[in-house]
């Protein structure tokens, strides 16, 4: 077994896991937080995107031991008191999800991104999409939702 | 999927790792995992023991001197992609990077993993061949040695790295003043190369062409090269693309239709690094 300590949306998790543990399960798994999902099991989906120190990864694809020590935001820490973060809301208000499945990767990846590049061309969104999927094939307003949360500046995720 | 289960070690230095390599049988190294993860959960790759460096932070770095750029192994591939210094002293690098999966596989995935998992359809080994890159390789005692990107990648998989060797450091030339491409073409945004091509032309020196997924290992295109020093036009030097490579079948595309990709890409990159 390896220790693992790790923050969770800004709590301190602690837990002794078997080595090959993966951490979307750990997350899963371990702390209860169903809120990321696992799509294709291959690392090519994006529905597992997490923020780690801030920036997206795929969950699917790092061992729980990797990020021992580190900072790990998922999407259960977007919504504050209720309220939807920014991103969140552009999602519902442009109607940025069909089934819904990929939408906490879509939400994730798209908080990442935001706090790279603030002020995106449309261009710039498709492509900072290309590691998640959609198979409602919902891409259109998914990427009208992120230009809408970088248009009322909601680059400010977690 | 679930990866076999395997030890976890943690190494805190390069020689660290090293000597937990030379102790354990069918030990590897773990840096981003983002080659070695997957396989393993396909349980194509078994090994015994992982050896994490994630936390080595002294091999992660980009170091610009007189006529060359230093990266560590352990620099990732975001931050080779974003580097002002790469940008500016050796854009194909940072350019090439910049396509390698997608931005999650960018945030974790290392240079150093890419060359060391040596997969001949990953794009940064082929542009490291057409710089004639150096690579640094450390093993047991404080041994060092450096291996001419050429020799590096010897095959399907297939570093020149021995069982207790790590890959410590890529040192690429700049590129100043030469025009540059790298291109790649794949069937979704986030596929490897079905073909991929890197050209350096201009400023007096002879122009690099290098292919991924032309074969076994990133191949020079030697027909190319020959032909432009030879004064041959861009579409006869480009016509030659596909000589001495053997090109995979796959559900993807025949040998054939890789060879055409390839005498078209290596015409287009050629066009874009003359006009750069």
């Amino acid at each position: 077994m390896t220790r693992v300590d790790v923050t969770v949306n800004g709590a301190r998790r602690s837990a002794d896991v078997e080595p090959r543990t993966l951490l979307v399960y750990f997350l899963r798994e371990h702390l209860g937080l169903t809120g990321t999902n696992v799509g294709c099991d291959t690392s090519s989906c994006g529905s597992c995107t997490v923020l780690l120190d801030g920036e997206s990864v795929k969950s699917c694809t790092l061992l729980a031991a990797q990020v021992d020590g580190r900072d790990v935001a998922t999407i259960e820490s977007m919504a504050t008191d209720g309220a939807l973060h920014p991103i969140q809301e552009a999602f519902r208000r442009n109607h940025g999800l069909q089934c819904g499945f990929c939408t906490p990767g879509m939400v994730m990846a798209a908080a990442s991104f935001l706090r790279e590049n603030p002020d995106p061309t449309e261009a710039d969104v498709r492509e900072a999409l290309e590691g998640n999927l959609c198979r409602c094939t919902g891409y259109h307003n998914i990427v009208k939702a992120i230009l809408d949360a970088a248009g009322r500046g909601a680059e400010g995720a977690e | 999927m679930i990866p076999a289960p395997f030890e976890y070690e943690r190494a805190e230095t390069v020689d660290d790792a090293i000597e937990l390599l030379g102790a354990r049988d069918d030990a590897k190294i773990l840096a981003g995992g983002h080659s070695l993860l997957p396989l393993m959960r396909l349980r194509l790759a078994r090994p015994s023991t992982l050896i994490d460096i994630g936390r080595i932070r002294d091999l992660s770095y980009i170091r610009e001197d007189d006529d060359v750029v230093s990266v560590g192994a352990l620099t990732r591939h975001h931050d080779v992609a974003t580097s002002e210094v790469l940008r500016r002293a050796c854009p194909v690098v940072a350019f090439a990077a910049s396509q390698i999966g997608d931005p999650q596989v960018r945030h974790v995935g290392t240079i150093g993993g890419s060359c060391a998992h040596a997969d001949p359809a990953s794009d940064m080994p082929t542009v490291l061949l057409a710089l004639d890159a150096t690579l640094t390789v450390r093993g047991p005692r404080g041994a060092a040695r450096e291996v001419a990107a050429a020799d590096f990648f010897k095959g399907l998989f297939e570093p020149d790295l021995a069982p207790d060797e790590v890959l410590a450091e890529i040192r690429v030339p700049k590129t100043t003043g030469r025009g540059w491409s790298y291109l790649k073409f794949h069937r979704r945004a986030q596929d490897w190369a079905l073909v991929g091509v890197a050209a350096l032309a201009g400023n007096g020196s002879p122009a690099a062409v290098a292919l991924t997924n032309m074969g076994e290992r990133p191949l020079r295109a030697t027909g190319v090269e020959e032909a432009l020093a030879a004064g041959a036009d861009l579409a006869a030097a480009a016509s030659r693309a596909d000589e001495g490579t053997s090109p995979p079948s796959d559900t993807f595309g025949s040998a054939e239709y890789r060879r055409e990709l390839s005498r078209v890409l290596v015409r287009r990159a050629l066009e874009e690094a003359m006009a750069r």
